[in-house]
C-alpha cells in the first residue's frame, strides 16, 4: 500500500503548526494566571450549592478586566489548536491508509488531542481557564518530544497490527490515557492547594479540584478498563494467549489497580483528599512510565514505538 | 478466641485493609514488569542471574523472575478476593433489604440538605404533595398526607455489585484456565509439512496447565501448504500467510481435509483448540555426497538471527551412511553450519542479507567433520553444534566457502557438500484454553457493571408542605446526593422548581 507523500507532508505542518499555537496559548494563560486576581467567593463556590429557583441569580457583568481578556484568546487559541491537531492526525491517518495511531509518535498524538479535549470540555464546565498553562505544558513536553524523539515517517504497519482492533483498542487505550493526563495535573495542583492554602490564592479551591480530578477519572477508568479488555481480546488472536504478563500488560495492569485504589480510597474515612490525591498522581506516573520506559527501554510484544 | 476472629474478619473486609492490598498487589505485579521473567524469557533469565552474582541468587530464591506464580503474590491476591468477599456478602444481603425497604421518612430540618428550597404558594397541601408526586414520577417513591420521599439510582449499587462479583468470577475462570489449559510449538516445513496435535512429542516445547499431563489433547491435523510473504522496501514485514489443510473431529475418521488460510490475527479454531501462525524462518537443503558415492540430502529449519533481514544460522547434521561401527561413524559424522541469506549482500567474501524475501539465496558454510556429540544422551540444540566437541579436538572445521543454489564444496577426503534449495518454515502454535469464553463474559459484565456504578447518582428527594396561617403552604424540598454531589445540582433544580414554581411547571 503506498504512502501518500504529500498528504503526509501536510499532516506534518498541521503537527507543528498545532504545538506552534498551543505554546502561544500557554503564553496567554501563563499571563492572565499571573496578572489575573484571585478568584472571588462566589466563582469558588460555582457547582457547591444549588440556586434558589425563583430567585434571579445575579448575573455579574462586569467589564472583563485585560488579563481575563487575555486568558479568553488563550482559550481560542487551544481550540484552534486543537482543530489543527485533529486535522494533522487525519491527514496521517489517509496518507498511510489506516488508523492514524501505529506507532508512537501516532499514539503520542491522539493521546495529547484527547488531553486537549477533556481541558476543554472541563473549562466549559468549571472556572479554571486560567489553569491551561499548568495543563498545557506537559501536553506540550509530550508533542515536542513526540514530534522530534519518537517521530517516525507515515507508513503502513507490520502484520500484528493489520487488525479492526488496532482501531478499537490503541485509540481507547490512547485516549483514556489523555483524559487521565488531566485528573494527573489537577490531582497535583490539589495537593499545592491544600497543603498551603495561603500561598496559592489564584489556585481555584481544593473542593473544585478535587472534583475535577474526581469526575475526569470516573469518566476515563471505565474506559481504560475496556481499552485493557479489548487489548486482551486482541492478544489472544494475535500472540495465542489473552492475558501474558507481557511488561505492557503488566505496568496496565498495574496503573488499573491504583486508579481504583483511587475510587477506593475518596470512598475511605483517612484517605479522602490528600491521600486519594497522591494516588491520582501516581497512576499518572504509572502511565508516563509505561508510555516511554516499557516502549524504549524493555522489549516486549507491545514494541511498535517504530524507532 | 470468637472475639479474635470476629476482629481479624473485620479488619480484613474493613476498606482500609483492602486498601492496602490493592497498594500491595501493585507493587508485587510490578517487578514482573521490570525484571526478565522465566516465562516470557528464560534465556535473559539466566543472563540476568549470571551478571548479578548473590543479588541475582537471592532475586532466583524469592521468585522474582516468576513473579505471578510466586505464593507471595497468590497470598496477596487471595487475601484481597476474600477481603473483597467479605465486603460483597453483607453488601448484597443488605441490596436485597434496600430493594424492598420505603425510602427514608422525611428529615425534620430540610433547609439542612445540601440541597433546599422552599417557597409558600396558593396551594393546599394535598395539591402540594400531588404536585411533587407527579415531579418525580419513576422515582422510588413514598408519599404521606404531608410529605413525599423519594428515591432514586438504585442501579448504581446493582452495578457496582455486578462489577465485584465479576471480578471474582473472573479471577475464578482464569485460576481454571491455567489448570487446564496447554500451549505447544512446534516448527514445521512449508509445502507438505504435517502436525498432528497427537501428544506432547509432537511438539518443540509445550507448556501444559497444572492439571494437563498431555495423554488427552484434543485431536487433529494439519499439513501446510504454501507459504507466502510480503513485505515493503525496507523489508518490514506487511503481511504473511500459509494455505493449510486441516482435519479434525469426524473428519478424522473419513479422512477430510478442510481448507484454511492461515494469518496472523486469524487462528484457526477447530474443536477448541487454536492454531496461530507465530513466524517463518528458512529451511536450505544440503546433499552430501559421501567418497563411497552414498547421497544423503537433508533439510532442516535454520532460525532467523535477524528479524529484518532474515539472515539465518543453522546447522544441518549428517551421519555417514553405511557405517556401523560406532566408533567410525562419530569419526565421520558432518555439520553444515553457518549463515543463510535470502537477499545475498556480499562485502568482499562476507555474506550477509540485505532482504528478508527470496532473491537468489546464498549460504556462507562452516562445515565440520568427526564427533557431534549426538549420541552421548543429552539434547542438543538442532540449530547449533556442540562448541565443546570443537574444543575438545573431537570435531573440526574442515571446509568454509559461500554457496550459491547448485554449487557445492569438496572436502579433502572426496566428501562433498551442495546446496540445493530453500523452502519455507512455520512456527506454529496450539493453544487450549477452556475457560477463555467465561474470562470474556466476566471481562463484558465488568464493563458493564463499572459504567453504570460511575454513571448512575444515588440520590433521594424530600418535599413537605406546611400549612401556614394565612391559607397559603410553605413548600419545602431536600436533595441529598449519597455518593458524590457532583452533578445533583441541576437535576434538583429541575425538580424543585417543578414542585415550587407555578409559572414554569
Amino acid at each position: 500500500m503506498p504512502v501518500n507523500e504529500t498528504l503526509a507532508t501536510y499532516s506534518d505542518w498541521l503537527y507543528r503548526s498545532a504545538l506552534g499555537v498551543y505554546l502561544f496559548a500557554v503564553l496567554l494563560y501563563a499571563v492572565e494566571q499571573a496578572f489575573a486576581r484571585a478568584p472571588r467567593k462566589a466563582e469558588a463556590l460555582v457547582g457547591a450549592g444549588a440556586p434558589v429557583p425563583g430567585l434571579v441569580e445575579p448575573q455579574v457583568r462586569t467589564e472583563l478586566s485585560k488579563p481575563e481578556r487575555i486568558g479568553r484568546m488563550g482559550a481560542a487559541l487551544t481550540v484552534l489548536g486543537a482543530l489543527l491537531h485533529l486535522g494533522s492526525l487525519v491527514m496521517r491517518g489517509l496518507s498511510a491508509g489506516r488508523a492514524p495511531w501505529g506507532n508512537m509518535y501516532e499514539y503520542m498524538s491522539l493521546l495529547c488531542l484527547a488531553a486537549v479535549v477533556t481541558w476543554l470540555v472541563l473549562m466549559v464546565k468549571f472556572p479554571i481557564r486560567r489553569l491551561g498553562a499548568f495543563v498545557l505544558t506537559p501536553i506540550l513536553v509530550l508533542l515536542f518530544l513526540g514530534g522530534t524523539v519518537l517521530y517516525a515517517e507515515s507508513a503502513p504497519v507490520q502484520p500484528a497490527l493489520r487488525s479492526y482492533w488496532l482501531v478499537i483498542h490503541v485509540s481507547v487505550i490512547s485516549i483514556s490515557s489523555g483524559v487521565l493526563l488531566i485528573p494527573g495535573v489537577t490531582s497535583i495542583l490539589y495537593l499545592l492547594k491544600a497543603s498551603r492554602p495561603d500561598r496559592f490564592p489564584k489556585l481555584p479551591s481544593a473542593d473544585v479540584l478535587d472534583r475535577m480530578s474526581y469526575r475526569t477519572t470516573v469518566l476515563a477508568f471505565p474506559l481504560f478498563t475496556a481499552g485493557i479488555i479489548c487489548g486482551a481480546i486482541w492478544a489472544e488472536a494475535a500472540w495465542g494467549r489473552f492475558w501474558g504478563w507481557d511488561p505492557k500488560e503488566t505496568v496496565a495492569f498495574v496503573s488499573w489497580v491504583v486508579y481504583a485504589a483511587y475510587l477506593h480510597a475518596r470512598a475511605t474515612a483517612g484517605w479522602r483528599g490528600r491521600g486519594a490525591a497522591w494516588i491520582n498522581v501516581v497512576g499518572f506516573a504509572l502511565n508516563v512510565f509505561n508510555l516511554f520506559f516499557i516502549n524504549l527501554v524493555t522489549s516486549g510484544l507491545h514494541s511498535y514505538a517504530g524507532l | 478466641m470468637i472475639a479474635f476472629l470476629r476482629n481479624t474478619w473485620r479488619g480484613l473486609t474493613s476498606m482500609r485493609t483492602a486498601l492496602t492490598l490493592l497498594f500491595l498487589l501493585a507493587l508485587a505485579a510490578m517487578p514482573g514488569a521490570l525484571l526478565p521473567q522465566l516465562s516470557l524469557n528464560a534465556q535473559k533469565v539466566d543472563e540476568y542471574v549470571a551478571q548479578h552474582g548473590w543479588w541475582g541468587q537471592f532475586l532466583l530464591k524469592l521468585g522474582f523472575f516468576e513473579v505471578y506464580a510466586t505464593p507471595w503474590f497468590a497470598a496477596i491476591y487471595l487475601l484481597l478476593f476474600t477481603s473483597l468477599v467479605g465486603c460483597l456478602l453483607p453488601r448484597t444481603w443488605e441490596y436485597f433489604k434496600q430493594m424492598r425497604a420505603k425510602p427514608v421518612l422525611t428529615p425534620r430540618n430540610l433547609s439542612r440538605m445540601p440541597h433546599h428550597a422552599q417557597a409558600v404558594l396558593d396551594v393546599t397541601p394535598e395539591e402540594a404533595v400531588g404536585r411533587a408526586k407527579r415531579a418525580m414520577r419513576g422515582w422510588r417513591m413514598d408519599a404521606g398526607e404531608d410529605t413525599v420521599s423519594a428515591e432514586r439510582g438504585f442501579l448504581r449499587e446493582t452495578g457496582n455489585l455486578v462489577f465485584h462479583f465479576a471480578l471474582l468470577g473472573l479471577l475464578v475462570s482464569f485460576a481454571l484456565g491455567k489448570m487446564y489449559n496447554y500451549e505447544g510449538q512446534v516448527i514445521v516445513q512449508a509445502n507438505g509439512g504435517q502436525f498432528c496435535n497427537g501428544g506432547i512429542f509432537n511438539y518443540d516445547q509445550f507448556r501444559p496447565g497444572l492439571r494437563v499431563d498431555g495423554t488427552d489433547l484434543t485431536p487433529f491435523c494439519v499439513e501446510i501448504g504454501k507459504f507466502s510473504a510480503e513485505y515493503l522496501e525496507n523489508g518490514q514485514p506487511v503481511d504473511y500467510q500459509a494455505d493449510i489443510r486441516y482435519q479434525s473431529g469426524e473428519d478424522l475418521t473419513t479422512n477430510t481435509w478442510r481448507p484454511y488460510t492461515l494469518q496472523v490475527n486469524h487462528p484457526l479454531r477447530t474443536s477448541g483448540d487454536r492454531l496461530y501462525l507465530l513466524g517463518h524462518g528458512y529451511t536450505p537443503t544440503f546433499t552430501v555426497t559421501f567418497p563411497n558415492g552414498e547421497k544423503r540430502t537433508q533439510g532442516i529449519q535454520w532460525l532467523p538471527s535477524d528479524q529484518l533481514t532474515l539472515a539465518s544460522e543453522g546447522a544441518t547434521k549428517f551421519d555417514p551412511p553405511g557405517v556401523t561401527d560406532s566408533e567410525q561413524r562419530r569419526k565421520n559424522q558432518i555439520a553444515v553450519t553457518g549463515l543463510l541469506a535470502p537477499t545475498p549482500l556480499l562485502h568482499g567474501s562476507i555474506l550477509n542479507s540485505k532482504f528478508p524475501a527470496l532473491n537468489n539465496p546464498m549460504v556462507a558454510v562452516d562445515v565440520y567433520r568427526g564427533d557431534l556429540g549426538v549420541d552421548d544422551g543429552r539434547g542438543q540444540s538442532i540449530f547449533s553444534i556442540d562448541m565443546k566437541m570443537v574444543e575438545q579436538g573431537r570435531l573440526h572445521k574442515v571446509a568454509r566457502k559461500n554457496l550459491a543454489l547448485g554449487e557445492e564444496i569438496a572436502l579433502d577426503d572426496g566428501t562433498k557438500v551442495r546446496f540445493d534449495s530453500v523452502n519455507d518454515w512455520v512456527s506454529l502454535q496450539v493453544s487450549h484454553d477452556p475457560t477463555q469464553g467465561y474470562v470474556l463474559v466476566f471481562a463484558i459484565l465488568i464493563i458493564l457493571g463499572l459504567g453504570v456504578s460511575l454513571t448512575v447518582k444515588r440520590r433521594r428527594v424530600w418535599v413537605r408542605a406546611t400549612p401556614q396561617d394565612d391559607g397559603r403552604t410553605l413548600v419545602e424540598v431536600g436533595g441529598l446526593a449519597r455518593t458524590d454531589q457532583a452533578g445533583y445540582g441541576e437535576e434538583f433544580t429541575r425538580l424543585a422548581r417543578a414542585v415550587l414554581n407555578e409559572e414554569k411547571s
